[in-house]
Parts: structure tokens; C-alpha cells; sequence
């Protein structure tokens, strides 16, 4: 049975050294096929006695399992290399910068009204809007503010007429809400607002988001309360926030509210002109006249309100420093809020 | 208004530093703009007298001075043009310190100085440096300056709210001073002048009540080249006013100390009688700073026999002011009701101290005590005699004062905390108010009547904020609002305005916000169909009209970023655009529309410079195909069509109009190539705008059963002439197509080699499906040769093989 043991040795080799499907298919042949050389030697058996027949049999079979069992392991060997040669040669530059479209962005007042509303809104007021160009009786008279009263002087108005303005303020909205909803109700009422103004600081037009709310007991706390809660959730801060009072003739009592600077935590700094407060809203308890001229009860409910500019909010936030950046539309300016 | 901080110390003195003063009267409701020292740090000037002044041998422009200070002598060089004998100067020793400059001895072109002679600027006191600052001569000798000039005095500039008028004279301001710091406030001794001589000057009110009292006191020979003094004119000058002669000094004096604006007559130019009434059309009259104002009617007026000498409350006349010559005149203290005041200094375009006091309320009891005070300050300074007091008043015409209630519930309701009654009498009584209390079962109340100095108190509220702004708003609680829970009605059936930027913004977009006053020429430019609406006072020849569509600001940023080197612009905003109905005479309200549009601009290459993609430019598909991104969220993307249209801003061939339900919702297309080189843009530019409110709608999602049967697709490809339109292919198949077409693509447009010119080769991609069943080869190829013969038949098509 050398003979046996050579050609498997042989096999062994010739499989070990097959460096592709097709060699190794040869080599099958060469050994299994109809006139390999194992099938010769099974062939070869009837030569030898009925007693020696099964033993060389039995030995032959296993030789030739044993041979297939080395071709399908080389097989399987060959495809994983043929496999990760493909796979090299696929190779791409992962840091190469993705195909796709560049995102844009909102507007950096947009993304902070955005957020001014969403705060309101969780705690159920609605957002309403209305018209920019305003009777001169939804934007002053209704808001206590007659004819030339000095508090005018305060709202330096666009005119297209003597009664038909572009309005200082969203409170012209409030006036409108309050003519046409039984309360209570809560809105908050953001847009664009107007006055003849320009410089570091001002621009001829701003915007604004102004709240109400009217209800049976509403009182100066509850104004005072929203107002520091809104505050330390927008800024994202335990700030401090005071109130002085003030005058606007739509509010009684009236009060500003200044918040400690967002930049130097009260130190003082360039942003708060080192006296470390920053004045960001006006309020006040909504005044009887407003109601009555609106059709609600003074005696029956309360109110009260609060306004703010979105730009200065925006500024604030995002450490602007030329309001007039907000309206040049630099889109070098504009990407760094995306 | 600005003040000096020892004045209002004289009346009221707080152990307060000028910063803790400053913030207490900005937490009161007083709010400090700011404040600066009266004059810089210095040290060791004291008043110098130069005895002789020499020219400098060596230069021409300097002098050499010998300066005594009273004890000693010395020589000092000095160079300012007014160094002459006999004044006295600040003068600064060898060793005074101004700022962080220190005087040293020295020589100066070979002659020694001991020494500085100081001129205003040099103690930071103005910016004069014109010369050295000259001072009275009955000043003492060697003094300190700070001393004499009471220069340890800073000046506060106050930024009073409209309702706090009471805070416009240094009384007033004491008073709350006083009210904050729960101090006495030093009361103005003011005593009588009596008469030394007769004369009055005749006086009648024919404005009823706006103007119930006319106080007038002649005084005769005063000598109006007397110096005022040099207390009062510091004073003035601290507060923002400038010294001008004895009798101007005296009536602002006493507007600034006791908030009553005061005004003087030049007795000999006056005739007849001052007669205060209202103005007929067409009067005239020249104002003290020489205006000529023509007068509009019902302008309150001081009027004598020749006309007009005055506008009340506002400014007097020309022909009857006190000048150089004058040595008899007339005070006028009067109270003018705030209602015949307001508007009318803005009307004339001249706002003055006065008119600012009156337009907002001025003690209408005040008006006699000022006529004594500015009597006895003016003898002082001036000389003269003075007549009796005229006191001319229609009690009826005075103000009503009227009674306030108060309620401790109502207090206690609107500030949400319970203010003790006992607390509340006691402020109502340090602000001066007097009251009658009524305690019952339902609280207690007040009856409250407020002083004559307070205007802004008419109703519960104005006293509620008056007790609150006592007690502090920082020490009223804070609470958070309690009310009834009711669910946000947030609705599946409208598309949010943030959605819809939202989407603009992954398709690389950036929001702009831009004016909404625009340029009238460029407005014309884009938009030549509508009138748009003017401003009757714009802000720059750049912002004069309402814009009619948000085009024209989106173009202005489009080329502000091009000249900036940005290649790839894309913008979008929503906001209102203005209209108004065409051939209007008036602006109504009602005729105004105001509707919120969403617009963009674009240009430029279609994605961002990249090492995989050609540069290619954006085209109108492009942009068509954002727009439909945005229309597919209302999920009713079959409700919108484009047609091929006309816009005077946009290219002929490629613009297309939006519609919806038949009617025009929007427009998008390319920017007309003249306008675009009027704008002097290089590179083309599509834009877009359409009506928000259109395209809100959004459909909630219904399920439609899957089918389980196959599906077919079948492509086949036609020639239609050019002229045939996409839309008139799909909506012809559509139409003939029953309902196993479950969908139709537009896949390929061809024109060019191996076609008739005038035709273009279009493929369609059509899937047909049924739900109930695997549809045969049969019926599908009868559906497609209804279709073909559909299409050969309404569009001459050419079914290609």
C-alpha cells in the first residue's frame, strides 16, 4: 500500500500548492476523475484476493475522502483570498468629505423667537399674529394713549397718513385679541415692529414678542413670576432679575425688568456698561382703560403683560453686537447659526 | 434732565454714596442714564489774583505773570491770551496734582515758573480752553477751588418717564428723595416781597381752562448788566443750562428748582393788555430765537394790543423780550392746562424746557410762591423795585381734583399680597396725599385726593402703583400663574410655518429677513404693476415704500453677497407683503392687504464646490424641484399646478405661475435678463414667491389597501411637436387611463440628432396594478392602446418603436 501513500502525498502537495480554482480543479481530476489515479487504484482492486479486496478497499475510500476533503478546504481557502483581494483593491479614502447637499439654516432671530414661543406655548398660551400696517386706534388710542400724549414721543412712528401707521409695537394684536376672545386666555404675539430709529443699536425695524394674560386673579406676582421663569429658562441660568418701576400707558403698576448680564454674571462688563444689569422687557399690570376699551370687566379680571425685542434676546444669546448684522443678510454671518 | 447732586443734597441728604443714590433712584422709577464728577480730580488749586503780566522776553505768545494768592507772590509763565492784571484764576501750586499731571517748578524759554494758571478744561470742569477760567472778583484769595466752585458735586442725568412731571424741579425730586429714604425734606423759605412800588400790568383770560391763572409782577429798574452770581450760574450750569443775564438766569433758576417755567417782558415794549386766548387762522408771530411762526388755530397765545407776543407754555415773542436796554419788565407765572399744551410744541417743531413741563403737568398751585421767589432773587442780583403780586385766576376753570378710591382687596388682589392698612395710610400720607379711611366688612377703603403737583393720579390703579412702588416691586412675591389645564389644540390638518422653513433649510436654504421698506426704484423695477404704499416719513431715500412683494429685499441681499464673493446664494423669508387696491384716493384699512408670503432668490452652482461634483450652475428645475419638496408636506401635491406664464420681472420662456383650485397662488422663474443687468447681477437668478396660507392645507394620511397581485410597468416613448407641453401628456394619459394605472413617470425628453426639429421625443413609464387580481397581458395592452391612440389623436403623437 506504499503506492497508496504516495499518491496521497502527492495529492497533499499538489492541492497545498494550487494557486487558483482551475489548478485545483486539475488536480481533482488528476486524482478523482474517471482515470485519476485513486479511481485507477480502485479499479485495480479486483486484482487482489476476496480476502485482501475489502481492507484495500476500505483504505483506498478513505484516502479519496480524505483528498476531496483537502480540495474543498483549499476551495474555500482560494475564494477568501480571491474575496479579500477584491476587497483591498476597493479600498476608498474614508476621509474624504460626503456627498450631499449643503444644509442651510434659520434666521438667528427666528431660531430664538422660535424658542420664546415654544417656552409660552408648553405652559398653554397661543401665538398670534396680525397686521403690521395699523390704525393709529389699535396702536395707540385703545392702548390709552391719546393724541399727542407725550407718551408718543416715546414711539417714533412711520406714518403713511395721520391715522394709518406701521405699528411701534405687537400690542396693537393684544388690542385686537381682546375685542374679539371672551377670557381668560394667554397669548404671546410676536412680529416685526417699526420706529424712525438707526444706529448701533436700533434699526427702523425690530421685532418683538409681547404676552397677556387675562384672567380672575391674575396679580403682579404671577407677571413677576412668569417673567423670572422665562428668563432663567431662556438664558439657561439661575439669573437674577429685578424690576423698577416705569411707566407705560397701557400698564399700571408698570415695571422694567432688568436681568443680571448674561456676559459678566454682574461683575459688570462692556455689554451691561458695567453696571451689571441688562434691561430686557417692559410689563405691567394691564391698565383698567385698556380692558374697558376692549369690552372686559376691570372689576371681573385682571391681566397682565410683558414685551420684548427678539434681536435684543438674539444679541444677547449670541453675542451680537451690531443689531443692523441681523438685517444685512451676510450669509458668512447667517452660517454660523446652522 | 440733568442735575447737580449737591443741589438736591441741600433740600434732602441721604447717608447715600453718589453710585447707592444713583441706583435708589433708578429702582424708584427714576432712571439714572448716567452720571459724571462736575469736575476732574485735582489738587492744590486754589484762587490766584495775577497782579502783573509781562511780556516773555524770548517769546511772543507768553507772559510772564506775578500771581498772589494773598499770603505769598510768585512768577509764573503763562501763555493764555486773556492773562492780564487784575483777574482772579484758579491757580494751580508746585506740587498740585491734576489728574495724574503734577505741577513741578520749571523754566520755560529760560524764564522759571511756579506754577499753573488753570483753564476750565484743564479741571476737567468744560471743554473751554479758550483761555483761563476767570473768576468773580469778590472771591477769597488763596481759597481752594473745589471749595469755592463746590466743585465735590457730580451731575445725574435722569431719563423721566412721561407720568412723573412732579420730578422736573428739585423740590419735586427731593420730595421723593425724601419719600424713598423716609427723610424730612428742608422746606424753601420763601417770603413775601413787598411792593415798593404801584404799577401792574392789566391782565385778561379769555382761554378758560387752559389757562385758569396768570400770576404777573412789574419790577422796575433793574440793571441787567449785574453779574449773576456764581452759585447760581454753577447751578445752571450743572443742570444743563446756560448763563445768559440776571433775568433769564432767575427764570430758569426757578423752573429747575421748583419745576415752574416762568417767562419775562420788556415792560416798555409791552401796549395795551396781555390778553391769554386761543389763536384765530393766519396769526403770526417771531419767537424769541428769531423764528417767524405762522400759527395754526386753537394755539394757546399771549397776545398784548399789537398782536401775538408768545406761545404759551411753549416760547415767548420776540418784540417784547428783554434785551441789553431793558430796565422794567414783567414776570409771568402761569399755570397752562397740559391739554392746550400738548402736540403743540411738536406742531411748531420747537420742544423747550417749558412746553416739556407743561405738556406734562406743573403744580397749578405753585405759581405764586415761584413769582416771590424769582421777586427776591432778581432784586437780589439786579436791583429794581418790584409791584404787587397780580394773581389773575378763574377758580372754575382750575382742574377737578378728583377722589380716589381705594380698596386693601383690591390692592391686595392686583399686587398678590396683603399690604397692612396701617401701611398703606402711612405711604399715602409720605406722598403727600390726603385721604378719608372707611373701615367696613368688606375692607377697608380709602378716599384719596391727590396734591396739585401730582397729575397721573385719576384712578385705583395710578394708587396701586403708587403703593406698590413704595413698598418695592423687588419685595412683592413671586408666584407662579395658577389656571385651568386645557390641551394645546395642535391640529394634523395645517402645516406649520416652521415645517415648511424647516424643509427649506435641508434643501440649503438660509433664512433672511430683510426690510419691509424698500427702495421705490427697485421696487418698480420688480414689480411695475402695483402702486406700492408710501411713507409719509421715511427714514432714507433707500426705505421709502411698503415692499409689494419680498423680492426686492431678497435681490438686495443677493447682491450684497455676490460683492462679497459668495457665488452660491440661496435665500428664502417669509413675511407680509403690502398691497392696496388700485386707483384709491385715500389709504383705508380696509383696502390694504396684508399676506404673508414665502419668497426666495437663487444663483449659482447647484450643490457646494466638491472633489466629486461637476459645477454645475442651478437651472429653473432646480429650483422647481425645492419648490415641489415643499408642496409634497401638504400631502395635496395634486392640488398645485404650474402653467407657463408672465411676470414683468421674469424671463418670458421660463416662468411658471402656481395655481391652485384654478386660481394663481404663486410664481416662480428666471429673473428677466434686462432687469437682471439694471441690478447689475452677473449670473442668472430664479426666484420664487407664493401665498403661505395656500399651501398650509395638509392632508392627514388615509391608508389605502397593498395590493398582493403584481404590478406591470410597460415603457413607451412618443414624438409630440415642441409646443406640447408636459403637463397636457400626463393629463391627457390620466384622463384615458382607467383605474388600474397605478402610476405614471415622465422619464426621458429627448430633442436633438435623429429627430425632426420640430419634434422632441418623450418616454413615459406607465404600472398598472389591480387589487383584486393579476391583470392579463390582454387588458393591459388595451389599456395602453387607448392610451396611444388618445395621445396620437388630442396631441399628435407618434408612438416610437
Amino acid at each position: 500500500m506504499s503506492d497508496l501513500m504516495e499518491i496521497c502525498n502527492q495529492a497533499e502537495s499538489k492541492i497545498e500548492a494550487s494557486v487558483d480554482e482551475a489548478a485545483l480543479d486539475l488536480v481533482r481530476v488528476e486524482f478523482l476523475g474517471k482515470k485519476g489515479r485513486l479511481t485507477d487504484l480502485l479499479k485495480g482492486l479486483g486484482k487482489l484476493s476476496a480476502e485482501e479486496r475489502p481492507a484495500a478497499g476500505a483504505e483506498i475510500n478513505k484516502a479519496k475522502q480524505q483528498v476531496q476533503q483537502a480540495i474543498a478546504e483549499r476551495k474555500d481557502t482560494l475564494a477568501e483570498v480571491a474575496i479579500q483581494e477584491k476587497l483591498k483593491s476597493e479600498r476608498i479614502d474614508v476621509t474624504l468629505p460626503g456627498r450631499n447637499v449643503e444644509e442651510g439654516g434659520l434666521h438667528p432671530v427666528t431660531m430664538v423667537k422660535q424658542r420664546i414661543e415654544s417656552f409660552f406655548k408648553s405652559v398653554g398660551y397661543d401665538v398670534v399674529e396680525g397686521p403690521e400696517i395699523e390704525d393709529d386706534y389699535h396702536n395707540f388710542e385703545a392702548l390709552n394713549i391719546p393724541q399727542h400724549h407725550p407718551a408718543r414721543a416715546m414711539h417714533d412712528t412711520f406714518y403713511f397718513d395721520p391715522n394709518i401707521l406701521l405699528r411701534t409695537h405687537t400690542s396693537p394684536v393684544q388690542v385686537r385679541t381682546m375685542e374679539q376672545r371672551e377670557p381668560p386666555f394667554r397669548i404671546i404675539c410676536p412680529g416685526r415692529v417699526y420706529r424712525v430709529d438707526s444706529d448701533l443699536t436700533h434699526t427702523p425695524m425690530f421685532h418683538q414678542i409681547e404676552g397677556l394674560l387675562i384672567d380672575k386673579e391674575s396679580s403682579f406676582a404671577d407677571l413677576k413670576g412668569t417673567i423670572v421663569e422665562f428668563l432663567q429658562v431662556f438664558f439657561e441660568k439661575e439669573l437674577k432679575v429685578r424690576f423698577r418701576p416705569s411707566y407705560f400707558p397701557f400698564t399700571e403698576p408698570s415695571a422694567e425688568v432688568d436681568v443680571q448680564c448674561v456676559q459678566c454674571a454682574g461683575k459688570g462688563c462692556r455689554v451691561c456698561s458695567n453696571t451689571g444689569w441688562l434691561e430686557v422687557m417692559g410689563s405691567g399690570m394691564v391698565h383698567p382703560r385698556v380692558l374697558e376699551y376692549s369690552g372686559i370687566d376691570p372689576e371681573e379680571y385682571s391681566g397682565f403683560a410683558f414685551g420684548m425685542g427678539v434681536d435684543r434676546f438674539a444679541m444677547l444669546r449670541y453675542g451680537v453686537d451690531d443689531l443692523r448684522l441681523f438685517f444685512d443678510n451676510d450669509l458668512r454671518f447667517l452660517r454660523q447659526f446652522n | 434732565m440733568k442735575f447737580s447732586e449737591q443741589w438736591l443734597r441741600e433740600f434732602v441728604n441721604p447717608a447715600l454714596t453718589t453710585d447707592e443714590l444713583v441706583a435708589q433712584l433708578t429702582m424708584a422709577g427714576l432712571e439714572v442714564d448716567g452720571f459724571e464728577p462736575v469736575a476732574s480730580e485735582f489738587s492744590k488749586v486754589v484762587v490766584g489774583e495775577i497782579l502783573s503780566a509781562e511780556p516773555h522776553p524770548n517769546a511772543d505768545k507768553l507772559r510772564v505773570c506775578s500771581v498772589s494768592t494773598g499770603a505769598e507772590q510768585f512768577q509764573v509763565v503763562c501763555g493764555a491770551p486773556n492773562a492780564r492784571a487784575g483777574i482772579k484764576v484758579p491757580f494751580a501750586l508746585v506740587g498740585a496734582k491734576l489728574e495724574d499731571f503734577k505741577i513741578k517748578k520749571a523754566k520755560l524759554r529760560g524764564v522759571e515758573s511756579f506754577g499753573m494758571l488753570c483753564s476750565e478744561r484743564e479741571l476737567g470742569i468744560s471743554d473751554d480752553h479758550e483761555g483761563l477760567m476767570e473768576l468773580p472778583a469778590d472771591v477769597e484769595m488763596g481759597a481752594d477751588i473745589r471749595g469755592v466752585l463746590n466743585l465735590n458735586d457730580a451731575i445725574i442725568d435722569l431719563d423721566l418717564t412721561p407720568n412723573r412731571s412732579d420730578c422736573l424741579g428739585m423740590t419735586g425730586l427731593a420730595r421723593e428723595t425724601g419719600l424713598i429714604n423716609n427723610l424730612d425734606v428742608a422746606e424753601l423759605n420763601i417770603e413775601p416781597v413787598n411792593a415798593a412800588i404801584e404799577d401792574t400790568f392789566p391782565v385778561t383770560l379769555s382761554a378758560g381752562d387752559a389757562c385758569p391763572r396768570f400770576v404777573s409782577r412789574v419790577i422796575k429798574g433793574i440793571r441787567l448788566d449785574a453779574e449773576t452770581p456764581l452759585w447760581m450760574k454753577e447751578k445752571l450750569r450743572r443742570c444743563d443750562v446756560r448763563s445768559i443775564d440776571p433775568v433769564v438766569d432767575v427764570t430758569n433758576y426757578i423752573m429747575l428748582e421748583l419745576g415752574q417755567p416762568m417767562h419775562a417782558y420788556d415792560l416798555d415794549k409791552l401796549s395795551g393788555e396781555i390778553n391769554v386766548r386761543q389763536s384765530t387762522a393766519e396769526e403770526q408771530v417771531t419767537l424769541l430765537d428769531g423764528q417767524e411762526i405762522k400759527l395754526e388755530s386753537d394755539t394757546l397765545l399771549i397776545t398784548d394790543k399789537s398782536g401775538a407776543i408768545g406761545i404759551a407754555g411753549i416760547m415767548g415773542g420776540l418784540s417784547t423780550s428783554v434785551t441789553t436796554e431793558t430796565t422794567n419788565i414783567l414776570f409771568e407765572a402761569a399755570f397752562f392746562a397740559p391739554t392746550s399744551i400738548i402736540g403743540k410744541a411738536r406742531t411748531y417743531g420747537m420742544n423747550t424746557d417749558a412746553s416739556h413741563r407743561f405738556e406734562r403737568g406743573v403744580d397749578w398751585q405753585g405759581q405764586v410762591r415761584a413769582m416771590e421767589r424769582a421777586t427776591a432773587l432778581l432784586l437780589e442780583i439786579a436791583g429794581g423795585e418790584a409791584g404787587p403780586v397780580s394773581n389773575i385766576t378763574l377758580e372754575a376753570a382750575f382742574p377737578t381734583v378728583p377722589v380716589v378710591p381705594l380698596r386693601s382687596q383690591r390692592v391686595s388682589r392686583m399686587l398678590g399680597v396683603t399690604i397692612p392698612d396701617a401701611e398703606i395710610s402711612e405711604t399715602l400720607q409720605r406722598l403727600g396725599f390726603e385721604f378719608d379711611l372707611n373701615v367696613s366688612d368688606e375692607g377697608t377703603s380709602w378716599q384719596v385726593t391727590a396734591p396739585p403737583h401730582r397729575f397721573d393720579i385719576a384712578i385705583e390703579a395710578d394708587l396701586i402703583e403708587e403703593i406698590s412702588r413704595v413698598f418695592g416691586y423687588n419685595n412683592l412675591p413671586v408666584r407662579t400663574p395658577k389656571t385651568h389645564l386645557e390641551m394645546a389644540r395642535i391640529t394634523e390638518t395645517a402645516l406649520t410655518e416652521e415645517q415648511i422653513k424647516n424643509q427649506l433649510v435641508a434643501l440649503g436654504y438660509q433664512e433672511a429677513i430683510t426690510y419691509s421698506f424698500v427702495d421705490a426704484k427697485m421696487e418698480h423695477l420688480i414689480d411695475p404693476t402695483n402702486d406700492p404704499i408710501s411713507l409719509a416719513n421715511p427714514l432714507s431715500a433707500e426705505m421709502t415704500v411698503m415692499r409689494t412683494s419680498l423680492w426686492s429685499g431678497l435681490l438686495k441681499s443677493l447682491i450684497y453677497n455676490l460683492n462679497r464673493q459668495q457665488q452660491r446664494v440661496r435665500l428664502f423669508e417669509t413675511g407680509l407683503r403690502f398691497l392696496q387696491a388700485p386707483n384709491q384716493d385715500a389709504l383705508v384699512m380696509d383696502n390694504i392687504s396684508q399676506e404673508k408670503m414665502l419668497s426666495g432668490v437663487i444663483c449659482g452652482p447647484v450643490r457646494t464646490e466638491s472633489w466629486n461634483n461637476a459645477t454645475q450652475d442651478v437651472d429653473f428645475f432646480d429650483v422647481k424641484g425645492d419648490l415641489q419638496s415643499v408642496l409634497r408636506l401638504t400631502g395635496l401635491e395634486e392640488e398645485f399646478s404650474f402653467s407657463s406664464g408672465e411676470h414683468a420681472a421674469l424671463h418670458s420662456g421660463q416662468t411658471a405661475l402656481i395655481q391652485r383650485h384654478g386660481s394663481t397662488i404663486g410664481v416662480l422663474g428666471l429673473l428677466d435678463p434686462r432687469v437682471q443687468k439694471k441690478l447689475g447681477i452677473e449670473t442668472a437668478v430664479y426666484l420664487f414667491e407664493l401665498k403661505l396660507s395656500e399651501i398650509a392645507p395638509k392632508r392627514v394620511p388615509f391608508v389605502e389597501k397593498l395590493s398582493k397581485y403584481p404590478e406591470v410597468r410597460r415603457d413607451l416613448a412618443f414624438l409630440f411637436d415642441q409646443s406640447v407641453d408636459a403637463a397636457e401628456i400626463v393629463g391627457c394619459v390620466e384622463s384615458t387611463a382607467n383605474e388600474t394605472l397605478k402610476n405614471l413617470k415622465l422619464f426621458d425628453v429627448y430633442q436633438g440628432k435623429g429627430i425632426d426639429p420640430n419634434r422632441k421625443s418623450v418616454a413615459l413609464g406607465l404600472t398598472f396594478q389591480d387589487v383584486s387580481r393579476t391583470l392579463t397581458d390582454e387588458e393591459i395592452n388595451v389599456s395602453i392602446g387607448e392610451i396611444v391612440a388618445a395621445l396620437e389623436k388630442n396631441l399628435d403623437a407618434n408612438l416610437r418603436n
